[in-house]
């Protein structure tokens, strides 16, 4: 898994059928100090998070595994909302 | 997923059987904010999409649960024409 912050969402009218009411949002991947790295990418969101949040989101297939046993097309997925992370 | 703008078709007759009666489209991945980024892709169209539109792109083997592409040789399924992005102010 990877940590990210919301940054936005995504509204989509025309879709694959099984993403219907599934929520999409915009992440922005974080290195451990909170500092940006990598792309933005659009995830689907399995724990109701929101625009601001810290997460964390797991890459692949495995993506769709929350909305089991619907087969969501989603190859990004969060899976948790980080309440704080601290390093050793 | 990533963002695209889709840019361009492809046509292919000679193709894995499984792609046939596909359409597939040329497409650049961008940011939230529409800036083009990485290199262009070729995408397999689930939902009737067209050059100029915004759209969200599952990648790797996720692409083979869009509708219809179950066993299908894609890497790259377009399952979204993008209406708005709201990315909150300052990111």
């Amino acid at each position: 898994m990877q940590l990210a912050k919301v940054i936005g969402d995504v509204v989509v009218t025309r879709k694959d059928e099984n993403l219907t009411g599934v929520t999409l949002l915009v992440l922005q991947p974080i290195a451990a100090d909170g500092s940006r790295i990598g792309r933005t990418l659009v995830a689907v969101d399995a724990v109701g998070a929101g625009v601001g949040e810290i997460v964390f989101f797991v890459r692949g297939k495995e993506a769709s595994f929350p909305f089991h046993p619907t087969e969501v097309p989603a190859d990004a997925g969060i899976v948790g909302i980080v309440d704080h992370w601290d390093l050793g | 997923m990533i963002l695209a703008r889709i840019v361009g078709t492809v046509v292919a007759t000679r193709k894995d059987p499984r792609l046939v009666s596909n359409k597939l489209l040329i497409a650049r991945p961008m940011d939230p904010h529409g800036k083009a980024e990485g290199s262009y892709l070729v995408a397999v169209d689930t939902v009737d999409a067209g050059v100029g539109e915004t759209v969200l792109i599952v990648s790797g083997s996720s692409a083979r649960m869009a509708s219809g592409m179950k066993d299908c040789p894609v890497d790259a399924a377009i399952v979204g024409i993008i209406d708005t992005i709201d990315v909150a102010a300052g990111d």
